[in-house]
């Protein structure tokens, strides 16, 4: 009474077909971020040395380091993500534990949807516009930084919204019972809890506007300039604006420079990622429901 | 052993019935959910020191009572309220009247149990750091005082005495419900609201926090519901029948069971719906 029938089989047969065609397909998925991680290390690797990473670019970007650009990229970073922390866990927390849920709190959500597919160029325009001119802050770290921090804001509001919503209502519904105000549910009970998810979100969003190019290069970012920055009102060399440059408009540039510039700069967001992840997962450790 | 309980307190509350107030008054409580309506004119006492149960078939709006004794309903948004209700006297829509103060005197059970995700000794604390400004001036000493004192009244201080830093969520169940009543006996609340506080125990679970319910008898009002005819017998001592957003019958608990004066009772008792 148990024996496989015609129909069993086919569908037996399509199911294997099925998989394989799905596998096949991740596999086809990988395959480019293979290639392009093993030619990187392969082209890219020779070039490494504690000299690339620390000294200045020579002969025209031709020869030398990287430092100006290395340094200047992390100042774009640390100073994007200490702008965007404040406003975005602010806006989340406004609307994840504020805002009633009317047609105003809808559209507000829809735009902040809507912002995150806004292409980078026109972030760019809006820099240009807003903190280079309007607000007078030259072509500097700030406004590249501001550009990136408007830029990302979108996708960390919604990252952090995420994490405020991943504690369980149950809480909040404990501690209002037992008359805290919104506030101070907020401050002992549902921050403390989602404030891994919300750092690891805000870092990796961040991090990754480490290879933006558009947003920074109207803005605050240099072609060549072999000194660090000072503040934040200086202009600054940075990773990704330089891999462009070496690339396209600089002749004579060492086949495997390019290589050695993308290397590292995948390294530095990689490793931001890593390191977030790890985070997550040392927090996630320590929950205590 | 509860049921002889029961008959030997019920005389004694009897007698010092005759002059308290009502703990909970309401006079024509309609409530609504925006256009549906979930309560209708509902007008109760509920006798102060005693503990009044509260039956009802799934979605007749008890919960709904409850959660409008401390106003917590509001939050909503869209829920609209008429009528009075008073607590210890005091009319809870009085313009003077802060919400904060109102949860502060009234307390709530909730059927899941829900520690915060905390420790044993900071969900006790938790409300008492919330009401009180002079806390952080507060010795260690007194605060581990107060956690004790709260532990002891819910029978759990042994149990738990060794691992107050541990999280409260590593609790069990009944463990769990039993630190939710406790975290409210530092603000010293006049009123205990439990909404099903049994529902998500075991057998043992429950027979472990009905019998702390029954001790917390006297000291506080409590307004308990329950979906199980077995504990509103055993545990309360008047009874509140519920159907449809209305208040069908209030009685001494024994009557109620013993000679219910209203048909829809009589069948909900018998377990004919619900
Ligand atoms: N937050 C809410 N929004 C809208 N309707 C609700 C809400 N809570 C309860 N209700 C409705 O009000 C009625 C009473 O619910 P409830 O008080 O929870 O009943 P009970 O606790 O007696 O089971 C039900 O019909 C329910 O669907
Ligand atoms: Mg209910």
């Amino acid at each position: 009474m148990f024996e496989t029938t015609d129909l069993n089989q086919r569908n037996r047969q399509v199911e294997s077909r099925v998989k394989t065609l799905f596998l096949l397909m991740t596999l086809l998925l990988i395959l480019p971020v293979l290639v392009i991680l093993t030619m990187l290390v392969i082209k890219g690797g020779p070039m490494l040395s504690i000299d690339f990473l620390f000294t200045e670019p020579t002969q025209g970007m031709t020869a030398g380091g990287i430092l100006p650009a290395l340094v200047g990229t992390v100042w774009l970073v640390v100073v994007a993500l200490l702008a965007s922390v404040p406003f975005g866990v602010a806006a989340a927390l406004y609307l994840s534990e504020y805002a009633a849920d009317n047609w105003l709190t809808r559209i507000i959500n829809l735009a902040i949807i809507n912002l995150a597919g806004v292409p980078s160029i026109v972030h760019a325009l809006f820099g240009v516009g807003a903190f280079v001119l309007f607000f007078r802050f030259g072509t500097s770290i700030l406004a590249a930084s501001l550009t990136l921090a408007v830029m990302t804001l979108p996708v960390v509001i919604v990252s952090t919204r995420e994490a405020l919503q991943a504690v369980p209502h149950a809480f909040r519904e404990a501690c209002w019972n037992m008359g805290a105000t919104r506030w101070q549910t907020i401050r002992r009970v549902v921050l403390p809890n989602s404030i891994s998810g919300i750092l690891t979100g805000v870092i990796l969003e961040v991090s990754r506007t480490a290879g933006e190019t558009a947003p920074i290069m109207f803005t605050g970012a240099a072609f060549y300039l072999p000194f660090l920055p000072q503040s934040v009102y200086d202009q600054t060399m940075a990773m990704s604006l330089h891999l462009f440059v070496i690339s396209t408009q600089v002749p004579d540039v060492p086949e495997g420079l390019p290589y050695g510039v993308a290397l590292v700069l995948i390294g530095m967001v990689l490793s931001m990622n890593a390191l977030s992840i790890a985070f997550r997962t040392y927090l996630r450790g320590k929950k205590k429901w | 052993m509860a049921e002889s309980a029961s008959n030997v307190t019920r005389t004694d509350a009897i007698e010092t019935d005759a002059i308290k107030t009502d703990a909970i008054k309401t006079d024509k409580l309609s409530l609504w959910y925006g256009n549906f309506q979930a309560l209708f004119d509902v007008d109760l006492a509920i006798k102060q020191g005693i503990i009044t149960s509260m039956i009802g078939p799934s979605g007749c709006g008890k919960s709904t009572f409850l959660r409008s004794i401390n106003r917590i309903n509001e939050r909503l948004g869209y829920v609209r309220t008429r009528g009075k209700i008073e607590v210890l006297g005091h009319d809870i829509y009085g313009p003077e009247v802060e919400k904060v103060q109102v949860r502060k005197q009234v307390g709530m059970v909730f059927q899941r149990p829900n520690p915060l995700p905390l420790s044993i000794r900071d969900n006790v604390l938790f409300a008492y750091r919330l009401h009180d400004p002079q806390h952080r001036r507060k010795g260690k000493a007194a605060l581990d005082e107060i956690v004790e004192k709260a532990l002891r009244q819910v029978l759990l201080w042994d149990t738990v005495k060794d691992r107050l830093q541990r999280p409260a969520g590593l609790l069990s169940l009944e463990e769990q419900q039993k630190l939710c009543i406790a975290r409210l006996i530092p603000v010293q609340p006049r009123v205990l609201l439990m909404d099903e506080p049994c529902s998500a125990l075991d057998p043992a679970g429950t027979e472990a926090v009905e019998e702390l319910i029954w001790e917390l008898r006297g000291d506080y009002t409590i307004l308990i519901v329950t979906h199980n005819m077995a504990q509103a017998r055993r545990a309360s001592e008047e009874c509140i029948f519920m159907l449809m957003g209305k208040v069908v019958e209030h009685t001494d608990t024994a009557q109620m069971f013993v000679t219910p004066q209203h048909e829809e009772t009589a069948n909900y008792i018998e377990g004919r719906y619900g």
